[in-house]
């Protein structure tokens, strides 16, 4: 069992997305995470799904996606040389003091960035792969984590490959 | 200016239609209302499920894409059944529903369902129209997708407002099909043909096993040849009966559950499996590990996706069945015998026929036998689901492809008879008759009043055991007798169809079968053969869900075999 991301490029129709995730629950495959958004080229939008399973499942979950009418392209980026991003939003409880100090000493070495602050709450943006995110939400806790977002992972190959249309 | 519903007429026409099964409604108004002076004909059914299963008869008899059309709201939802069983068997259907207006969409309005978001697992693909401007395209798009690559249903839910909407009648480059992402397979991959040649022509012990993809593809013909070039026997999914005839000296008929013992033993022993157009369904394989244990496996199918899905092929070769037949057969010149393998086939066959009592009583098989010698070559039959399914695949002597029309994937009671009205109109020349259970008959019984109405000339025998009859069975042999709510009280189909305008008849002993077919097929119109078989007689060979095919409850019966 391991971890695949695929980038897949569908129509930008409505209902494209519960086509594709329905297709996840109808045959019990499990989405770790999901991203969604408009890409480079028009009318087009690229779904980036991280799911895990053994060999066989995941050969089916390729197929399966391809067949729906409203994908385009369907590439396991994990496959090849690829870079991966994710991003987190954490709202920390930080009075003014030490604690806010460290905080901030903390973001910096993760290169993270204070994009609010409030009266006694930090609000860090970071962005980097999974591990990175893990390890600063592990750094952060003992201050108090109120809130915290994480995006799906998006990711794209390295080098001038390119996720093009055409099946 | 045409209108929506203009459109959609306009449509359906340049598509070929010429006939449309539906039930109307409030928001289907304008479409009906054009359709008054169309000259498509519009059959109208009793029940929307049975306007489904009629487009997906028409669809099975003429390999054309059958239509039908629904309201809104209860009306759309009664076509689900039809479309689920059009996608587990990969049949050619566009279904149109009607929907609420644009502006009352989502807003829980009086018949308003969300029939795309039901229909999303049970069809290949499917359309809101959201503006009468792109109705010209998706229509085009819809047929396209339906009756291309591996076939299947395509809905197009359209709202009234769309249906009255005048818009610009045009025929540009956004009136064409925009399908980047669609771009079915036909040829086979060159590599894996040879391949799958070395293997055909080095094997000792070669079997085709063949299903409904090779009913899709038209590639009977080809299969034939290749299967006599070779000398290979064929044995046939319930899908893929009549793409060999069954008397042809090479085939085995049907295996898997309720296949012959020969078929399954030839599988078991095989070793290598040929097969096309199949998907591995468990009903099958029984036990998917001692399927075809010494075999190497050769699989050609359209799907990719259907490719390693039950069995990992050595040979996977996705295209279109006829296509890639033909490609092989141009590689195999000459015939090539397997003397020994054909005469160990041949004991089989010999030794193991399929049998039934002859105690003078009225057995089921015996009917369908009959009826087999009674129509020689002609007929289109149609079944319903359970034993009558099963005896008729078993006993009739199939000659051609879509001969035999059935639920095969969902095994949907109640698919037969309205299926049988939609094969009549595909093949109009051709006696229908439709083999049914009690049971089966009794969920869309109600079609009698359009076969009546339209006088569409089935001829229904119902193999009355009043009983569920196969799930009793599995209560007799898994459940210590226990026959819990399988058991139905006597109807007198006769009486019901009579009431209903269409002539009938009981029998009740075996010597008066013959004479009652013939009556029922000489007959003009409909007619309705209520026939009172054995109560508790049983399908036989029987694989237990779960076990190894060639592992058979082969039933205690004495005399009487095919042939
Ligand atoms: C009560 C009951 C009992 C049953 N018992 C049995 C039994 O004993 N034996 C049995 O065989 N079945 C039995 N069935 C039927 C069974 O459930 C399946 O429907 C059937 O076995 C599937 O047939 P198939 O493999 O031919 O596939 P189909 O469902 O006919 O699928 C066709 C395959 O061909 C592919 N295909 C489509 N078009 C093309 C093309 N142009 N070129 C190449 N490939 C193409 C498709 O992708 C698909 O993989 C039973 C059903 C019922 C209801
Ligand atoms: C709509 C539907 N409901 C339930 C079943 C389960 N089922 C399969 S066979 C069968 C019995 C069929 O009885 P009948 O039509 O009388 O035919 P017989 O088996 O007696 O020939 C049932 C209930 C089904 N296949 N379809």
């Amino acid at each position: 069992m391991t971890a695949h991301i695929f980038s897949v490029l569908v129509e930008d129709s409505p209902g494209v997305l519960s086509r594709v995730t329905g297709l996840f629950s109808r045959r019990g495959f499990n989405i770790e995470s999901l991203a969604v958004g408009h890409c480079e080229q028009p009318d087009t939008s690229r779904i980036t799904i991280v799911v895990t399973g053994n060999d066989v499942q995941i050969e089916q979950v390729k197929k399966q996606l391809n067949k729906l009418i409203e994908v385009i392209k369907v590439l396991d980026v994990s496959e090849y040389e690829h870079v991966e991003r994710e991003l987190a939003l954490i709202k920390i409880r930080a009075e003014p003091g030490t604690a806010r100090s460290e905080i901030m000493q903390i973001a910096g070495i993760f290169r993270a960035k204070i994009i609010d602050v409030g009266l006694d709450t930090l609000v860090v943006e970071v962005t980097g792969d999974s591990g990175k995110i893990t390890a600063i939400e592990d750094l952060l806790k003992p201050y108090g984590i109120l809130e915290l977002v994480r995006t799906g992972k998006i990711a794209l190959q390295r080098g001038s490959a390119l996720v093009s249309s055409g099946k | 200016m045409k209108s929506g519903a203009q459109i959609l007429i306009e449509g359906l026409k340049e598509q070929g239609v010429d006939i449309i099964f539906g039930y109307p409604g409030g928001v289907v108004l304008p479409i009906y209302d054009e359709l008054y002076d169309a000259d498509i004909r519009h059959i109208l059914v009793r029940h929307e499920q049975a306007a489904i299963h009629a487009a997906d008869g028409y669809a099975r008899a003429s390999g054309k894409t059958g239509v039908c059309l629904a309201t809104s709201g209860p009306g759309a939802c009664n076509l689900v059944t039809g479309l689920a069983t059009a996608y587990m068997d990969s049949i050619p259907v566009v279904a149109i529903t009607g929907q609420v207006p644009t502006s009352l969409l989502g807003n829980d309005a009086f018949q308003e369902s969300d029939i795309t978001g039901i229909t999303m697992p049970v069809t290949k693909h499917n359309y809101l129209v959201q503006d009468a401007r792109d109705l010209k395209r998706i229509i085009r798009e819809a047929f396209y997708i339906a009756g291309t690559g591996r076939k299947g249903p395509v809905l197009i839910d359209i709202p009234k407002d769309v249906s009255t909407a005048m818009v610009p009648d045009t025929d540009g480059p956004d009136d064409q099909p925009r399908l980047r992402g669609y771009k079915p397979r036909c040829q086979g991959h060159s590599r894996m043909i040879q391949r799958a040649v070395d293997l055909l022509l080095q094997a000792k012990r070669p079997i085709i096993y063949a299903g409904g993809g090779v009913i899709l593809s038209d590639a009977s013909t080809e299969l034939v040849t290749l299967a006599e070039r070779l000398c290979m026997p064929v044995t046939t999914t319930l899908m893929g009966l009549g793409c060999i005839p069954t008397d042809h000296p090479l085939n085995l008929g049907m295996l898997g559950m309720h296949g012959t013992e020969y078929a399954n033993y030839a599988i078991t022993e095989s070793d290598l499996l040929f097969s096309i157009g199949v998907r591995f369904d468990d009903r099958v394989t029984g036990k998917i590990e001692a399927f075809a244990p010494q075999a190497k496996v050769i699989h050609i199918d359209i799907d990719p996706a259907e490719i390693g899905k039950n069995k990992q092929p050595d040979v996977p070769i996705v295209g279109d069945a006829k296509s890639v037949l033909t490609d092989i057969i141009k590689k195999i010149p000459e015939s090539c015998p397997h003397p020994e393998w054909s005469e160990t086939v041949a004991g089989w066959k010999k030794n193991h026929p399929l049998r039934y009592n002859s105690d003078g009583k009225l057995y089921p098989q015996f009917v369908i036998k009959t009826l087999a010698k009674i129509l020689a070559d002609k007929g289109v039959i149609v079944s319903e689901v359970g034993q009558n399914q099963m005896w008729t695949a078993q006993w009739f002597k199939f000659t051609r492809p879509r001969q035999w029309i059935s639920s095969g994937g969902l095994g949907t009671m109640g698919y037969g008879f309205p299926a049988s009205m939609g094969a009549h109109f595909a093949c109009p020349d051709q006696p229908v008759v439709v083999l049914a259970g009690d049971g089966s008959f009794q969920m869309n019984i109600q079609e009698l009043g359009t076969v009546a109405q339209y006088n569409i000339p089935v001829k229904v025998i119902v193999l009355n055991n009043q009983f569920l009859g196969m799930v009793r069975q599995w209560q007799q042999l898994f459940y210590e007798h226990r026959y819990s709510y399988t058991e139905l009280p006597e109807v007198h189909f006769e009486r019901i169809a009579k009431a209903y305008g269409i002539e009938g008849a009981t029998v009740t002993r075996a010597s008066d079968v013959e004479a009652a077919i013939r009556t029922a097929l000489l007959h003009p119109g409909p007619y309705v053969l209520d026939i009172r078989v054995e109560r508790e007689e049983n399908v036989f060979p029987m694989v237990p869900a779960g076990a190894n095919i060639s592992e058979m409850i082969v039933g205690h019966h004495t005399e009487h075999e095919e042939g």
